[in-house]
């Protein structure tokens, strides 16, 4: 199995479906944005949430199974704390701690430093991988609201790299509404070059087919988005299918309610959010 | 040259062309597996009853949880029924200025090439890129819903997968965290800072070089090296805000603003 696999069932699945997201509140990752010798403590929480319908794997009687690692050798079941994260290089297996990737790189680990600040257009979504929203940690309130409004009123974003679980990412920072966002953006080497895919250089085109093109675009213009447009179509489909077998008592099993394994504590995303951002109301000293 | 992952007919209004998908991005992630600690022999995982007995993989079924404890279960043949209808089109829906897209809409870049005919595929480009709006496309591959951004990237056409609106956090649910007013001054040099590192976005100029350093780092280790890493240093704060404003200003002026890590 592999590592990155493990960390993300380590994180519990949503129990319900969009209306919750399990984050057992804790922030993804926390540290300072700094610029200049300005540094401001933050918590990094994911803005982003998953809307597959969480289904359980149940056993053949519909009574719920958990996921168990188990050595190969043995056969054993084995505990966390039993186990290490590894390496394989030319037929040997070297081991790698937490710690380690951490002191590998301490500084990024822990500071997302902005460099430049760059006009918000000017980056291509091409690079674009994750949302990322920011709330001041530590009674950094002022200071985070100070660069939040100095970014909105320049119409710039800060752009930096830093280290989070063991991966270097390209960030950009954005400032909407006063709250601080990060995007985590692909270094240039993760993003193929049309001429690299053996794409075919443009040929001129006939211009009555542009002028058609054209035209089918502009009747087909809209200023916004249709949010209905963009809904997850199989899930709404699965959960009317879930809820229509209910309804007709149709495959339903009841087992005994068992607790889960690890923390199994239901948090709305937006609730952990909302209160994360009110912290630094409540410290108006600095 | 890279082999295309599917092919489609890109569908807007009545006309149509021809093209291949491409994926636009490459993992360069460093890949680690979980050992068990003694053994170092890759542990391997399985599904087991709370009496800890194992349910081999053909007789697991997937269910949904109504009320703890109690599932509706979905069989497999069902989930197959659910599935989209397969479909070579990619549809596109509307067209919309870059704008009204957010960020955190976008997930995943992929190339779409010309599949045979090639100058309605360029007419296309190049409409595109005069009318300056991005295209909303549905389409369906290997039985998934799939939404995504038509744009251009040079000369070719980009299609980025985006996240469905249930994954995406409603931005005016949140509210701005407040604070103790801001003061001029501070405002003032702030604006001073920002604008001093203010530069054009060059993403080749930024390199992952934590990745080789990982790599360096095990290479060394599996030849049996200790490689020395730095101790980490407690974090110190103390300094106020109008005193760390005051400093960047003082260090920029001295020239040494590029403070690069």
């Amino acid at each position: 199995m592999r590592e990155e696999e493990r960390r993300s069932r380590k994180r519990p699945k949503p129990e319900e479906h969009m209306a919750a997201t399990q984050t057992n509140g804790r922030p993804f990752w926390s540290g300072t944005i700094s610029f200049g010798l300005v540094s401001i403590p933050v918590n990094l929480f994911a803005a982003t949430r998953d809307s597959r319908v969480a289904l359980r794997t149940l056993g053949p009687d519909g009574e719920p199974l958990k996921r168990d690692y188990y050595s190969p050798e043995t056969g054993r079941d084995l505990e966390e704390a039993e186990t290490v994260r590894g390496y394989q290089t030319g037929g040997k297996v070297v081991t790698v701690t937490d710690e380690e990737l951490e002191r590998l790189a301490p500084e990024k680990s822990r500071d997302i430093n902005l460099r430049v600040f760059v006009g918000r257009e000017e980056i291509s979504p091409l690079y674009f991988e994750k949302g990322y929203i920011l709330t001041p940690a530590d009674k950094s309130g002022k200071a985070y609201r100070l660069l939040a409004e100095i970014m909105e009123l320049s119409q710039r974003v800060g752009i930096a790299t830093f280290v989070m679980h063991g991966k270097e990412y390209l960030v950009a920072i954005l400032a909407s509404g006063g709250i601080l966002r990060a995007e985590t953006m692909r270094f240039s080497d993760e993003v193929r070059k049309a001429s690299n895919i053996g794409l075919p250089k443009r040929k001129r085109p006939p211009s009555t087919a542009v002028e058609k093109f054209h035209t089918a675009i502009e009747r087909l213009s809209k200023n916004t988005l249709d949010l209905d447009e963009m809904r997850d179509k199989y899930a709404e489909r699965l959960l009317k299918f879930i809820q229509k077998k209910r309804a007709k008592h149709r495959g339903i099993a009841v087992g005994n309610e068992t607790p889960r394994k690890g923390p199994g504590e239901v948090v709305d995303l937006m609730e952990v959010l909302k209160r994360n951002l009110n912290q630094g109301r409540k410290s108006k000293t600095e | 040259m890279a082999r295309a992952i599917w092919k489609g007919i890109l569908k807007v209004g009545a006309l149509d062309t021809a093209v291949k998908l491409y994926a636009a991005v490459e993992d360069r992630k460093v890949h680690f597996h979980v050992l068990q600690g003694q053994t170092r022999s890759r542990v391997r995982q399985r599904m087991v009853r709370d009496t800890g007995e194992e349910v081999v993989r053909e007789n697991i079924r997937k269910g949904y949880e109504i009320e703890p404890g109690t599932f509706v279960i979905v069989e497999n043949e069902e989930l197959e029924r659910l599935k989209p209808p397969e479909s070579r089109n990619l549809e596109t829906t509307r067209f919309v200025p870059t704008q009204a897209i957010g960020n955190e809409w976008y997930e995943r870049p992929y190339y779409l090439g010309p599949d045979d005919d090639d100058s309605n595929y360029f007419a296309l480009v190049e409409a595109l890129q005069k009318s300056q709006l991005v295209g909303i496309v549905r389409w369906v591959m290997r039985g998934k819903d799939y939404v995504g951004a038509l744009s251009t990237e040079g000369e070719h056409l980009l299609l980025i997968k985006m996240r469905y609106a249930e994954e995406v956090l409603p931005a005016n649910g949140l509210t701005a965290p407040s604070s103790a007013a801001l003061e001029p001054k501070e405002l003032r040099m702030a604006k001073e800072l920002v604008s001093a590192l203010e530069g054009k976005f060059e993403p080749a100029e930024f390199h992952d070089e934590y990745r080789q350093r990982v790599l360096n780092f095990v290479e060394a280790k599996a030849k049996g090296k200790h490689p020395r890493l730095p101790i980490i240093k407690e974090r110190t704060t103390g300094a106020s805000l109008d005193d760390q404003l005051t400093k960047s200003l003082a260090a920029l002026k001295r020239g040494r603003e590029k403070r690069v890590a």
